[in-house]
Formats: C-alpha cells, structure tokens, sequence
C-alpha cells in the first residue's frame, strides 16, 4: 500500500456526489429514491462508513424546526437576527421548512430523538428566542443508519478517492470532476451530467494552541479542497471574511457544548466563577465577549458545572464523553478533572471556514445551486448559515433531488481532454522530485502565518504582510513540495488547498473595509459598523485566475425583522448587578 | 535538502497478541478517516504509521477483537 503506480481510468454518471460525510450520503439516497435508473457516484476521500465531521455521530440537533415548538417562520427570523441581517432568507426558510420531515426520515432509519414521556420531541431552548435543541440518545449510530440506507439504494460508491478538480464542460456547465486515489496515486477521470460537492468545512486552516497539525475543531480530513476546487471552477463563494471561531475545551479542542449542557444549567464562567455571558449560545459578538474576558485579568475562561447536583453533572459528562467526540472522557481522565468537581478550562479554537458557525461558503441558493450551472454544493462547505448536522441532511436532500432532475434533462457537457492531463501533471509534480521540502511542513508554515497574521484582530498592515509570505510558500509549494508516496501525495494535495483557503481569507478580510459578526470580522484599524456601505454580501471569485470581490445585496427578506428586535444577538455581556 | 527522521510518539496502540490482521482482518485501516493505519509487513500486525490523528476512535470502536486503544496525542495531553 501507498507505492505510487501510474493509473488512469474513466467512468460516467448522471449524478456525481464528492463527500460522502452527512449531506453526501442523503444527496446520493434521495437522488436514486427519485430516480431509481440514475447512475449516482459518491466519492469519498477515506472510507463512507466512517468519514465526515460525525464519523462517531452526533448528541443532538442544534436547529430543529419542529412543530409545537418553533415555526419555519420564527427560525428565518432568529437566524436572520444571529448573523446581522446578511442573510439570504430564501435558503434558511426552505431548510425550516423541510427539516421536520428529514427528521422523521432519520427516525425511520433507526436514528432516535428524544422523546419526553408523552412521546413528543423533547425539544430544549438554548438560543435567545426560539426552542430547536433536540438531543439525540443514540447519536453514536448516524453514521451505520446512513450505510445501510446507501446500500439499500444501490448508491455506487468510491472510497479512497480525493478529488482534486471539477472538470467544466465546454459550455460552461459542471462536466465531472479528477480524482486521485490517495494509497496508489491512480486517477478517475467521473464525467457527469451535474456534480453536488457535500466536501465539509475549511478545517485545517489555523493552527491548534497545541501545535498538533491535526488536534483540530473540524475533522482535519475537511481541509477545504471544496472551497478550493469550486473556486477554480469559478464559482463564487460568500462571507469568506466572517470567520470559523468556536470556544472549545483547551487542548483538547473538543466542543464545550453550551447546547448540551445550558439546558441543564451550566454555563460558561470566568475564573472567578462569574457568569459573564447572557446566552451561551454561540455568535459573533459571544465570541468577542470570550476572547475579552480571555484577555481581561478575570481570564482564562471556563465551562461551569460543578455547581449543579452530581447526578446531572455526571449525566451531561456522560453525553459529552461518549458520542460526536468520545476520547474527551480519556483527555479528562488524564488531566484529572471531573465536570461534578472543577471547571473545566475552555479557549477559543483556530480559525477556519464553516458555514454552520460563520456563513463562510460556496454560494448557493434555496436549491442548493452554486453560480456555475450543474454545481451544487450542501452542508458545511455551502453559504447557508446555521447549517449543521440537519441542515446537511436537509439541504443534501434538497441538492440531490434538484441535480437529478436537472441531469435528467441534459446531456454531457464536453471537455477538454487537456484539462485532465494538466491536472494529472499538477497532481504528481510532488512525486517527481526527490529532493524537496515535505508537504508536512508547509503546511505547518501556512497555518502558523495563519495564526501570526490572519486570526482576529485583523490589522490590515499584518493581512498585506502575510499575504506576501504566502506568496512565498505558494512559490516554494510549487516548486519544491515532495511526496514520496501516494498519502504523502494526498496530503500535499490538501496543503494546496489550505493555502488557496488562507489566501481567500486574507483577500475577502481586507475586502470589507469594516468591523461586523463580533470576533468573526474584527478589524482593529475599522473599528465600527458601516451598516450605509456593507449591508450587504461579499462574494469572491476569480477572474482569467485572478481572486476578486463583489457586494452583493441582501434578497429581500421574506420575514420581515422588527427594528427592536434586529439587535437582539448583541447583548451578549452580563451588565452589572448592584 | 537531505530529510531528517524526527521520532514522535503515536496516539494509537495496537495490542499485537490480540490484533487478526495477519489473518486477513483490516476494519481499522478501512475505517480510519485519516487513513494513518497500515498493516506491518514484518509482524502481520496493525499499526499507526502517520502521526496523524483525531483521536475519533472509529479503528477502537470497530476493532471485532477490541485490539486497538486510542490514546490523546501527546501534545494535546
């Protein structure tokens, strides 16, 4: 395994699906459920049974829309409100509207929610306004659910394969896409009628307090290869300056899961055991409160549960310990600490790009549809905000449905047999060198000018800095980046696509010459809010290979937002008490 | 520039006495999202080549001989 070996074949499909993590699977199911003769690929870069941000499964879902306790109505407001105003209704509301039924979907395949003993969704308010926290006690069997369905559906699929490029048809439309298998170094060339990317977020883009390349938030598998590969498409992709900034455990960078244990009391305190946040729900201006109170002399900044009664304290342990991020039980252990005896030291995590948490993604609309005709994109690596595990499914199933039917209409789109041995060429220039610098490394490099130059406050004289020292590691990436085998190939594959997620960062930042989202968008030298000139999106893209940027405006909103309360997610500090 | 060995201790333990891969078993490197597990040419057993882990524990978790323990990195410890 992992000897590189020269390789070349081609298959066509009339759906292709990259990512085979959350939002993939349900694209692939729902297009064979509507099509059942459609030939559907799922490509996957390790292995579908077990990849993806929820690889050990989920404890709950953090924005259900559920009837009896929250409408589509009141979501599209709450989430309009989180994010500023600068929201596309049309895709929060479709979500809101569609996400009931994918729940029962998933309990159909064996996935429970909680029930409370009248057997209704034990749904709990943890977001300032409205009630969408549903937990999920068999949480740790999404993942085998999933399989079963792909496999019942006859979805084809493709392990080991990491896509490098889409393929564009000569009429402009998505054709397919390049793959390399990552343990030979082989190439797929997939012709399809439309392509859905369902490739998670930018995870690999700050580096760790820890200084360990993969002691990530994210799955560090989802090192940004869909933002990049859309890019290059020419796709554009939205609110890249509105940053991935989670508080997280310190070291171990696990989620401190305000959602799970809020509704049971605890809460995030100083170190003087203060409460210093009203909602621990996270957002923007949450996040600023945090980093002021880490660099206030009241820091570091904790997750608080041992006032509460044991048995709670060890039940939300519990939860916490064994699904979405089970080896925190042996973190704990390790350092000692018990959620019934101490607080629990917290940090803000590295930054990254995931629409869930920050809007940050490939624009697409209520349809899933990206700028380029055929391309779809779903789940954290899509503009829609406040996605999540649900909101993969959902809008995965919105993707998969629409592509089908649009494939079904349309034949291939011709390529450029160049493209494909232009990227072949670029793929293996690592592996034909043997002297160079190892991908390892420069990919250490870009992420800690990430951390040095690009993490909020952002200065534009640091952006302009760093903007030249990526330049310079892209030079020497180029030229020099050796892999000796194909998972050294994969890996420099992925440190192409970290840098080109680095430089789209620093480019949207300095775009938007205003400070907005709390700590997401904080410029130092823009300190204010320009509500007159930046209401609006930023879209990037490029131009004959140029990165560029363009204001969009906001569509009108489908649920108006009173004046009183559009400002609701910025009183985020406790004011004191006498 | 010539490439150094730089030793690093790896997260993932692999119990060799317990471990079926040289009986053809190879669940924890199918699983793995990082693909950082090989079966050893020398010992037949599983092992962690590539210091490269989320400590997610799938390769623990789907172990059939529960051979496998997934330790936190050392620098995250």
């Amino acid at each position: 395994m992992d000897d590189l070996r020269a390789g070349l074949n081609e298959v066509d499909c009339d759906l292709l699906v990259i990512g085979g993590g959350t939002a993939g699977p349900m694209a692939a199911y729902r297009a064979r459920k509507k099509n059942p003769n459609a030939k559907v690929i799922l490509l996957e870069k390790a292995n579908v049974k077990r990849s993806g941000a929820i690889s050990m499964g989920m404890d709950g879902l953090n924005n259900a829309v559920i009837p009896g306790h929250s409408t589509p109505e009141q979501y599209t407001k709450e989430i309009t409100i989180a994010n500023d105003g600068i929201v596309d209704q049309a895709a929060v509301y479709k979500y809101a509207q569609n996400c009931y039924g994918i729940i029962e979907e998933l309990d159909q395949f064996g996935i429970r929610f909680q029930k409370d003993e009248n057997g209704e969704y034990d749904v709990k308010k943890v977001h300032h306004m409205g009630t969408y926290v549903l937990p999920m006690p068999n949480g740790d069997t999404v993942k085998k659910a999933l399989y079963r369905q792909l496999r019942r559906a006859r979805v084809l699929i493709s392990n080991r394969y990491m896509a490098t490029r889409l393929l564009t048809g000569k009429s402009g439309r998505a054709a397919g896409a390049i793959a390399v298998n990552t343990r030979t170094g082989e190439f797929l060339v997939i012709k399809a009628k439309a392509v859905i990317m369902c490739m998670g977020a930018a995870g690999r883009l700050g580096l760790p307090t820890s200084g360990y390349l993969y002691g990530t938030y994210e799955n560090p598998t989802n090192s940004g290869e869909g933002y990049s590969m859309a890019y290059h498409a020419g796709a554009k992709l939205a609110n890249l300056e509105c940053f991935q900034i989670n508080p997280l455990i310190k070291d171990y960078n696990g989620p401190a899961c305000a959602y799970v244990a809020g509704p049971f009391g605890g809460y995030t305190a100083n170190s003087k055991n203060e409460r210093f946040i009203e909602c621990d729900y996270w957002s923007g201006q949450m996040m600023q409160e945090f980093y002021n109170e880490l660099q206030s002399g009241k820091g570091p900044v904790f997750l608080k549960l041992n006032h509460l009664h044991k048995d709670t304290a060890d039940h939300i342990e519990h939860i916490l310990h064994t699904v979405e991020r089970p080896s925190r039980g042996r973190f704990h252990e390790q350092r000692g600490t018990k959620y019934s005896e101490q607080m629990i030291e917290m940090h803000i995590s590295e930054i990254g790009f995931c629409s869930g948490h920050s809007a940050s993604g490939v624009y697409v609309d209520e349809f899933a549809r990206t700028t380029v005709p055929g391309l779809y994109a779903a789940g954290d690596m899509a503009s829609v905000p406040h996605n999540y595990m649900l909101g993969a499914f959902t809008n995965g199933a919105i993707a998969g449905e629409h592509a089908i039917e649009f494939a079904d209409d349309v034949d291939f789109d011709d390529f450029d047999d160049a493209a494909t041995s232009l990227e072949q060429e670029r793929v293996l220039a690592p592996t034909r060198r043997d002297d160079g610098i190892p991908p390892n490394q420069i990919e250490y490099k870009i992420r800690r000018l990430v951390n040095d130059y690009l993490q909020p406050p952002k200065v534009t004289a640091k952006y302009e800095l760093c903007q030249a020292r990526l330049a310079e590691v892209r030079h020497d990436m180029e030229t020099q980046m050796m892999a000796r085998d194909a998972h050294e190939l994969m890996r420099s594959m992925e440190v192409a696509s970290i840098l080109d997620c680095a430089d789209m960062a620093a480019f949207a930042s300095l775009y938007r010459t205003e400070s907005r989202w709390g700590l997401y968008h904080w410029r130092s030298d823009y300190p204010g809010s320009n509500d007159v000139d930046w209401k609006c999106h930023v879209l990037l893209s490029q131009e004959n290979g140029v990165m560029t940027c363009e204001k969009k405006d906001v569509a009108p909103y489908i649920i108006p937002i009173g004046e009183d309360e559009k400002d609701a997610y910025y009183k985020q500090r406790i004011t004191a008490q006498a | 520039m010539p490439i150094a060995n730089t030793p690093t201790t790896v997260p993932v333990v692999v119990d060799e006495d317990k471990c079926i891969a040289d009986k053809g078993c190879t669940v924890c490197v199918d699983v793995c999202p990082l693909d950082v597990l090989r079966i050893s040419d020398l010992t037949g057993k599983a092992y962690m080549k590539y210091d490269e882990c989320w400590y997610c524990m799938p390769c623990e978790a789907d172990c059939p001989t529960n051979a496998v323990t997934v330790n936190i990195p050392y620098l995250l410890r």
